[in-house]
């Protein structure tokens, strides 16, 4: 399981989750989640509607700080990291929002062209080229100088998603890239976090409620229940998990609950 | 027994909310201090911003003085002719105006118009995943949105206030020398006669502490807005009123020091 790097020695993990806990307003959210994510790995987070996935992949970048619990990314913890560590850490990431959160004072070339802007001295001329690039990608051309508010909903999140993928950095946070799309326009996405995946040394973590989806980009699969990580495996041992939660989210069938 | 405890909770909640509150402004005022100074500086956004309040606000802030120099005027005349010190009416007019008037008088009507924009901005995009997204990006919300807000209010207030001083004195010449037939010459004299450059200059340094105490509580709403489309509306309501009950209070004490 512990993958090593090419002489054999066991690699470090580019983000550890332990023992997280949270609650909002009394509610228990998550309840002691523990996950490592492996350099280069392509991890996916399956749950129910409500189980905190969201929650949980705000917490990897430190958007949300953990009641207890530790996020250590690249052997920093995030907890302890003074403010600049912070924005340091942070600029290892690229973050696409469930609803897109772009910035509605802004055109779509302008949201995308944002943080290339910000924090790289390219030129405007080698921007416009990434922001064309980042947009087809996502089969979005043609869209640049459109407000968000003039965009669907699915529109908007694929813009997020080109956003966050304009700096090629180092780890990807995706929440629900795919939902709400049509069958063309979802497997559009999903070619584009496999060619990351096998390109580039990208470690992505992406949330999806499509199984089909998820098999496909994953090199893990992780499921939340519960405010726990009930399980973590490979695409292919995730199918013969005997838990039957497990199989009847595969199944897409409801299971038997017992009594809490 | 138990109407104690509740009594003790009801009231509880009420401080720790107040307090809580007055956490988040230090909080916000600290964050923006020490970020203002740091890079990248964006010039483009300050200069927007400063046009927003400055520029923007010239005919409300404009009106707001022309009416009160007016009324201002008006009422002192009245009083004045009781006792035949209508020669008088211009000192009084320029003193109250630059002393107190115009720079609360423009900063309740700032409060208003810029502190409730900036807490509807700032909030809309807290619930919207917009400052998130910031944070995700590595870009401080402080330094990208609260800073070039805070420093264009508390820029150009002092302004504001000092065209405000003119509009307001002009039109209490005006109503005196157009409508109660006082001697021009004399009204002009007695504008200046007992009007210290410290008067002036106090009141523009009330200007710019005003502005930053309605943008820092405009933008420390705004930013802690929760509660979607509702938790803006309130959050925009409550930076008006804050801001105008925290201007009033200050007044009394920033006159008891500057003068
Ligand atoms: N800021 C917040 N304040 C209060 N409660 C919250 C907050 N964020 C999330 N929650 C609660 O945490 C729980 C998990 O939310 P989360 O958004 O992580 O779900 P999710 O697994 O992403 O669901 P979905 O698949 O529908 O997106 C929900 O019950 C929600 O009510
Ligand atoms: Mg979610």
């Amino acid at each position: 399981m512990h993958p090593t790097d090419t002489n054999g020695l066991p690699t470090p993990p580019k983000i550890a989750v332990i023992d997280l806990w949270k609650s909002f307003g009394g509610k228990q959210v998550l309840k002691g989640v523990n996950l490592t994510i492996w350099p280069g790995e392509s991890l996916v987070i399956v749950g129910g509607s409500g189980a905190g996935k969201s929650v949980l992949l705000k917490h990897l970048i430190g958007l949300i700080h953990p009641d207890s619990g530790h996020i250590i990314v690249d052997g920093e913890d995030l907890a302890c990291a003074e403010p600049e560590r912070c924005l340091a850490i942070r600029r290892k990431f690229g973050m696409s929002f469930q609803e897109g959160a772009l910035f509605d004072s802004m055109t779509v070339f302008d949201n995308i062209a944002f943080p290339l802007r910000r924090h790289t001295p390219m030129s405007e001329a080698e921007i416009a080229q990434r922001v064309r690039e980042c947009l087809a990608l996502v089969h979005l051309s043609g869209v640049e100088h459109k407000m968000p508010a003039q965009l669907s909903g699915g529109m908007r999140r694929r813009v997020g998603f080109a956003r966050a993928i304009a700096l090629k950095p180092e780890i990807l946070l995706f929440d629900e890239p795919n939902t709400g799309l049509d069958p063309i326009t979802a497997a559009a996405i999903d070619r584009v976090i496999i060619e990351m995946r096998d390109k580039m040394p990208v470690t992505m973590v992406t949330i999806t409620h499509d199984m089909t989806s998820a098999f496909r980009i994953a090199d893990r699969l992780a499921m939340l229940r519960d405010g726990k990580i009930v399980a973590v495996a490979p695409p292919e041992e995730f199918r013969q998990l005997p838990d039957p939660y497990v199989q009847g989210f595969l199944a897409g069938q409801p299971v038997e609950e017992e009594v809490a | 027994m138990k109407l104690m405890a509740r009594l003790f909770e009801f009231w509880g909640r009420r401080w720790l909310a107040v307090f809580e509150e007055v956490g988040r402004f230090f909080y916000v005022l600290h964050s923006t201090l020490l970020w203002t100074f740091r890079r990248p500086f964006d010039g483009k956004e300050w200069v927007r911003q400063m046009v927003r309040v400055g520029v923007e606000s010239v005919p409300v802030v404009g009106l707001t003085a022309l009416f009160t120099g007016m009324v201002l005027a008006l009422q002192t005349y009245r009083g004045f002719a009781r006792f035949h010190a209508e020669a008088f009416v211009a000192s009084v007019v320029s003193l109250s105006l630059t002393r107190e008037l115009a720079q609360v008088l423009a900063a309740l009507m700032i409060a208003g118009r810029i502190g409730s924009s900036y807490a509807a901005e700032l909030g809309t995009m807290r619930v919207t995943e917009q400052i998130d997204a910031l944070y995700a990006m590595a870009v401080e919300p402080i330094h990208y949105l609260v800073v070039p807000r805070v420093a264009a209010a508390t820029l150009m207030l002092p302004f504001l206030v000092a065209f405000a001083d003119g509009i307001g004195v002009l039109g209490g010449y005006s109503v005196a020398v157009g409508l109660l037939g006082a001697n021009p010459v004399v009204y002009w004299e007695k504008t200046f006669q007992f009007l210290d450059l410290n008067d002036v200059f106090s009141g523009l340094i009330k200007a710019g502490v005003f502005g930053l105490i309605l943008s820092v509580t405009g933008c420390s709403k705004g930013f802690f807005t929760t509660g979607g489309a509702e938790g803006v509306g309130r959050s925009t309501t409550a930076a008006v009123v804050m801001a105008s009950l925290i201007i009033l209070l200050s007044d009394f004490f920033l006159t008891k020091i500057l003068f």
